[in-house]
């Protein structure tokens, strides 16, 4: 680069200024980090389906979890996730086309699709924010067993997915949450769920169209359903409401399953955010000419590499988790 | 800083006029992946889900052999590693394809095993 040393020394082979790669210190220090930044993830992924592989008969299915579209209701497995996949390789597009304007020098071009490839990463790093929003509220309820075992509802008549509050009565006096005003002594307890498991089990008994769908699933790959008679004997063994997901319980089904989605994609939005934060960085730098000055972009090819890596790991955490 | 492209995908099936072009060939290319990959993945055709290769259903096989493609193309046109030197290349490609495929080997199998003990063992966790 411009700012190495001249020593006189070049027409030797090991007097320094050659590139055996072909390739500047800073863009093989960025491949370098990316190989590794690619093996911590593939470590991710790999004790995923580790867990995945123990619980194989057990898994969540999820395409039947994450089935939600912002502003829409109803059950669209995939779409969003898709759709999220396809804004993210898009913003890799306008990436390139900066790195491509940048070898031709043409700061307005480059100034253009960076602003396009931070506007893409934004609303992808928003969209993860709603998923995960989305996924840690819920949207059926679950009861589960004494031995950890996720059981949810299914109603009969349609085969569809029953919410605790479709059948669930409400016993007055059985729910009572602390609050401070009723005593002197006010320590914070845990929030209730919306019923009690008495609650669910008696609005279960009351209503016989609601069977137990358990967390195995049978040869056609979908969950069993259990019918009436082993649904009351499964419940004998209730001992929780869960509500939504966080680290230590989910009502989807394994809680490895929430604990890896967390950590995954948590892992994966914080590259994406960090991306965006750099190519903000970039983009300001391009406005104020920093790179017409040094007479070349590769800062941008650079930090190109890094936004091209995270769409990269997207491609894989979209497959190992939300398709396979 | 390689200044050159190299203008054709699919060993030289399709040839581009630009390197602009060849982006968006590119895009097009991944996003009809995608789009095969999420009909796949809603309709689960039962022919890829009842048969299986290697303990996995075929419909499986598929996904990861279309996300190595994605990724391929990603790797060599995005991060135009068609680009750089071979050498690079290697080593940049190579090295976590070794490290990576023990990883997925060893601990599946491993998994496996935890599996099957669960499942023959004298051991109740499903209750």
């Amino acid at each position: 680069m411009d700012t190495t040393v001249t020593t006189g020394t070049e027409d030797n082979v090991w007097g320094g200024g050659n590139r055996p790669l072909g390739a500047s210190y800073g863009k093989l220090m960025m491949w370098f980090f990316i190989v590794s930044d690619a093996l911590t993830f593939s470590g991710f992924l790999v004790s995923y389906g580790f867990s995945r592989f123990k619980f194989i008969e057990t898994w969540p299915i999820a395409d039947e979890v994450f089935t939600h579209v912002p502003f829409f209701h109803g059950n669209y497995p995939m779409y969003y996730v898709a759709f999220m996949t396809f804004i993210l390789i898009m913003s890799s597009v306008t990436m390139v086309l900066a790195v491509d304007a940048g070898h031709k020098m043409m700061q307005k071009k480059v100034i253009f699709y960076m602003f396009l490839t931070v506007i893409g990463g934004a609303i992808f790093v928003g969209s993860q924010a709603w998923e995960w929003a989305t996924f840690i509220k819920g949207d059926y309820g679950a009861i589960e067993t004494k031995g950890g075992r996720i059981l949810q509802f299914v109603d009969a008549e349609t085969g569809k997915r029953a919410a605790l509050s479709d059948f669930s009565t409400t016993i007055s006096s059985e729910r009572v949450e602390h609050e401070s005003k009723n005593g002197v002594w006010y320590y914070e307890g845990k929030p209730l769920p919306s019923y009690s498991v008495n609650e669910v089990l008696e609005g279960f008994k009351a209503s016989p169209n609601i069977l137990i769908r358990t967390e195995t699933i049978n040869d056609e790959g979908e969950k069993t359903i259990l019918n009436r008679q082993e649904s009351l004997a499964k419940l004998k063994d209730a001992s929780l409401v869960v509500e939504g997901a966080n680290l230590v319980r989910n009502e989807y089904g394994s809680r490895l399953f929430a604990d890896f989605f967390f950590f995954i994609t948590g892992f994966h939005g914080f590259h994406v955010f960090s991306g965006v934060v750099i190519n903000v960085i970039i983009f300001f730098n391009v406005i104020l000419g920093t790179y017409e000055r040094r007479g070349h972009y590769e800062m941008v090819e650079k930090v190109g590499l890094y936004w091209h890596f995270v769409d990269l790991v997207w491609v894989f955490v979209f497959t190992f988790f939300y398709l396979v | 800083m390689a200044h050159e492209h190299k203008l054709e995908i699919f060993r030289g099936l399709l040839k581009f006029k630009s390197n602009i072009q060849k982006i968006w060939g590119v895009l097009v290319f991944l996003s009809i992946v995608t789009a095969i990959e999420v009909a796949l993945g809603i309709i689960k055709p039962e022919l890829l889900t009842k048969n299986y290769f290697l303990g996995m259903k075929l419909l499986n096989w598929i996904f990861i052999i279309l996300t190595l493609v994605k990724a391929y193309y990603i790797a060599w046109d995005f991060m135009h590693l068609r680009d750089e030197k071979s050498s690079l290349r290697r080593a940049i490609v190579w090295t976590p394809i070794f490290l990576v495929s023990y990883l997925i080997f060893i601990l599946l199998f491993e998994a496996d095993y935890i599996y099957n003990v669960f499942k023959d063992g004298f051991l109740a966790w499903d209750f």
